[in-house]
This record gives C-alpha cells, sequence and structure tokens, in this order.
C-alpha cells in the first residue's frame, strides 16, 4: 500500500501536527483551473504531446516538452496551450502563446512538480477548438537535503 | 545523474552556474577602491593564469590549509584590502566558479605537500567515522555501497570533481561545504563550525581521492 | 527585479527564409514561489518572473506566461519562422511590472 504525501498532510492536519504545511492543490483544483479556461466547451483528446520524464530525480527542475500537432498557418494554428498540474500548490504552471509565424507549435521549459501527479496540457485552435493531452509523473527526490 | 542532468551541466546556455561565471568576470576586473588592486592587476587574464589552478586545491599556502575559498579570501583581505566574503554569499561562489571553471577538463591533483600530511590522515578518518543518530561513515554510502540506490537517488562515489555546483535541491549555486553539510544533516549529525579545521580536512581527502579525475566546474547535480 | 536581469539568448544569427528557426532564452532569477520559509519560519515573500514576450522586427511571434510552477532561473525554448531580416527582441516581466529586453540580430537570406 502506498501513502500518498497529500494524505499524510491531511492526518497530519488532523492531528495539529503538521508543519508549515502548504494545502497542495487537488485534482479538483486542477480540473477547476481547466474548466475556467474552457468554459462549457468540449476538450477532444489528442494532438497535444506532453512529454515528461516519467521518473524525476528532482523535482525542483524537470525538462517539458510541449509539442501541438498543427499545420500553423493562418487558417490553421494554436492559439494557446496551458500547462497545469494536479499535485502543485497552485495548478498554473506555463501558459504559451503561438503566431502563423512560430513555424512549430513546440515549447520546452524547466518546470516544479511536487510530487506524483498528472500533468495536462490543453490548447485552443485557431477555430476556438480545445485539445488536451496529458502524462504521468512519478517524482522522487535527492537524498541528503538541508533542514528545510 | 540522470542524461537530462547531464546535458544541463555540459551546455552552458542550460546551466544556470554560466550566470555565476558571468558575474565572476565582471568581479574579476573590478576595482573597489583606488589602492585596491583589482585581481586582473595582479593576476591578469582568468582564462590563461588560473587554468589549473583549482586542480591545486586545498593546499597549504604560508603555512595555513586552505581551499580555494579560502585562498580567494586570503587575496581579498591582504592583498585586496577589503573584508573577507561570507561563505555561500554569491559574491564568493561567483569568484569561485570562474576559477575552478577555469580548470574545466583538467586532472584533480593529488596534493602532495608534506606539510598537509597530517591533514590528510584527519580527513580519511572523518571520511571513515560513524556520526550522526543513523550512525553511518561517509565510506559505508560512498565506497561500500555507490551504485545502490537511497530515497529514489543512486548512491555517487561522492567526488567533488564539479564543485562549486548547481544544485537543483537548492536552485542555486552552492560549495563543497554546504553539500557536506547536507549529508551531515541527513544522519543527524551535528555539524562542524563553519570555520571548523574538519572542513579543510575532509576536502583535501575527498580531493585526494578523486585524484586523476577531471574537473567538471560547474556542474549541476540533483 | 531590482537590477538588470542576466539573460542569455541562443538564436542562429543566419537562417534561410522560411526556415523554422529555434530560440532558446535562459534568465537568472530565483522564482521564489511564495511557499518556502526562511530560517525564521517566515514565508519568503513571493517574487517570480511572470511574462516572456518575443518580438521579431517588433511584431509579437511568441509569448509565455510563466507561473510558481517554472523552475528557478527558467529556460524557455521555442521557435519562430525566418521571415527577414532584422531584430528578435526577448522581454522579461517580473511581478512589480518591472522588464528586462535582450536583443539579437538575425540575417535571413
Amino acid at each position: 500500500m502506498t501513502i500518498q504525501r497529500r494524505d499524510c498532510l491531511a492526518w497530519l492536519s488532523a492531528l495539529g501536527l503538521a508543519p508549515h504545511s502548504i494545502a497542495f492543490a487537488s485534482t479538483d483544483q486542477a480540473k477547476q483551473a481547466i474548466q475556467t479556461l474552457v468554459g462549457d466547451q468540449t476538450i477532444q483528446t489528442g494532438r497535444v504531446l506532453l512529454d515528461i520524464p516519467p521518473l524525476i530525480e528532482n523535482g525542483n527542475s524537470v525538462v517539458m516538452t510541449l509539442r501541438v500537432e498543427s499545420p500553423m498557418t493562418e487558417q490553421d494554428h494554436v492559439k494557446s496551450v496551458h500547462v497545469l498540474a494536479e499535485g502543485n500548490p497552485l495548478p498554473h504552471i506555463l501558459s504559451a502563446y503561438f503566431t502563423p509565424r512560430s513555424g512549430r507549435a513546440q515549447v520546452m521549459s524547466r518546470v516544479r512538480l511536487a510530487e506524483n501527479q498528472r500533468v495536462w496540457a490543453i490548447a485552443q485552435m485557431s477555430n476556438g477548438s480545445f485539445w488536451q493531452g496529458y502524462a504521468d509523473t512519478l517524482v522522487t527526490t535527492s537524498a541528503c537535503t538541508e533542514e528545510r | 545523474m540522470s542524461l537530462q542532468t547531464k546535458a544541463m551541466q555540459d551546455d552552458p546556455t542550460l546551466n544556470p552556474a554560466t550566470f555565476w561565471i558571468m558575474d565572476g568576470e565582471s568581479m574579476w576586473t573590478q576595482k573597489h577602491s583606488p589602492q585596491s588592486p583589482a585581481c586582473s592587476e595582479c593576476h591578469g587574464q582568468v582564462n590563461t593564469n588560473m587554468k589549473g589552478v583549482s586542480a591545486t586545491f586545498p593546499k597549504s599556502v604560508k603555512n595555513r590549509l586552505l581551499n580555494l575559498d579560502g585562498q580567494i579570501n586570503q587575496c581579498r583581505t591582504t592583498q585586496q584590502q577589503q573584508p573577507a566574503w561570507p561563505l555561500e554569499s554569491k559574491s564568493l561562489l561567483s569568484m569561485s566558479v570562474l576559477i575552478a571553471n577555469q580548470s574545466k577538463g583538467m586532472p584533480i591533483v593529488a596534493n602532495q605537500q608534506p606539510e598537509t600530511q597530517a591533514a590528510l590522515k584527519a580527513g580519511e578518518a572523518l571520511f571513515k567515522q560513524r556520526m550522526g543518530h543513523v550512525n553511518l561513515s561517509c565510506a559505508q554510502c560512498h565506497d561500500e555501497r555507490y551504485g545502490m540506490r537511497l530515497a529514489g537517488s543512486t548512491i555517487p562515489q561522492a567526488h567533488p570533481t564539479a564543485y562549486p555546483i548547481y544544485r537543483l535541491e537548492w536552485q542555486t549555486v552552492g560549495s563543497l561545504q554546504r553539500r557536506l553539510r547536507n549529508c551531515m544533516t541527513a544522519v543527524r549529525a551535528q555539524l562542524f563550525e563553519p570555520d571548523a579545521q574538519e572542513w579543510l580536512q575532509l576536502e583535501l581527502y575527498l580531493m585526494w581521492r578523486a585524484r586523476g579525475m577531471l574537473i567538471e566546474s560547474p556542474g549541476v547535480r540533483p | 527585479m531590482t537590477r538588470p536581469l542576466r539573460t542569455i539568448v541562443t538564436a542562429p544569427p543566419q537562417a534561410k527564409r522560411g526556415q523554422v528557426i529555434s530560440v532558446r532564452v535562459l534568465a537568472q532569477h530565483p522564482m521564489e514561489n511564495g511557499f518556502r520559509h526562511n530560517e525564521h519560519g517566515q514565508r519568503i515573500e513571493r517574487d517570480i518572473l511572470t511574462d516572456f514576450i518575443c518580438l521579431y522586427n517588433g511584431i509579437e511571434v511568441f509569448r509565455a506566461k510563466l507561473h510558481t510552477g517554472i523552475a528557478a532561473n527558467p529556460l524557455i525554448e521555442f521557435n519562430t519562422l525566418a521571415l527577414e531580416s532584422g531584430e528578435l527582441s526577448f522581454e522579461w516581466r517580473d511581478g512589480d511590472g518591472l522588464s528586462t529586453i535582450a536583443k539579437a540580430r538575425i540575417e535571413v537570406i
């Protein structure tokens, strides 16, 4: 049986033993944030490729590559893509805004991931449609850390 | 370390420690006062005259065992009439990164000075001594169990070839001493005082133990 | 940002017309997320870079909004079409509205 870190914090909080606890974003918070972005439109699955290493050495700096399949023409291109994490203190990580002059709807960055979690990428096309992709991650932490 | 971490280290346009090199370069030619020489006034160009220098530290200088940080501060106080930079300060780290980077790709030189032999033995004893609540010695992990895993990380042999490092855990650049403090904290040992000889003895032993290995500074580590 | 932000820009100085070029930018910034505490137990105030904007001869070609989930010393790699010779500008903004702009010239043949 694996104990999720956020469950641990919840139990500790109940016992009044939690350290300066950060309320971690729940899956609900991430879903809420996605809802706000998308409104009442349906989100189609596909075209969005989110590449994060499945096993992460240190959650403080994780290479993330995001690519959306699109011809990137004036008539048909990716307008924006939003990366949201289910298990970070705040769900929003990055939003990238492309133009027909982008050539490729692709962005790479280094992100923070607080714990094992699913990360979502929601893209909006020039025709207003929304597409989604995700990556599941396992975050380990370094051995031998400082007190805080 | 992972392939991503290695790639981050090897490419200066990916390695955040590059900024510390840039800061160090600015400081190398900086004059603090009309009487106080800039580093460049005594040492000339950093990329020629500092080549190989960090590979020879720690060493005995005028009967004092000094590491690179100590030598930098020795220059600051005696040659430049400036206050010593505090350990882990941005200034000291930037200068240390700049100088260590000049030895990148060069082998660590085993210290042969007779006057450091006692310190070397003391460093070796510290490395093999059990310490802390957890009652582990450096050797038990890093000599006997390297390659095995601890808390999801692979235990390294712990050679200080890349210091100062950009540690992902710190999200900034730090010294070998800071990293050793992390280890001692992990085994719940009482830390040596910041100016204790023990740090230098350990560093001397670690560099001797890593003799011949190539310097990678500034490295990136998890 | 109380002093000019150090940034590194990696962009090709030359490209063929119509080629998709890759641009990499790195900024020196702690991206203090506001969740950490100092040794006295006090919360360290949030201080992050919030926006990155790339202009190509004055026209926006790429933009990013950064949040607390971006790692310290932020790195962004993105693409743009090499359409004409001229100037690429790279602007970073922080939570206080302060801005730093770096520039690079590109020759398109």
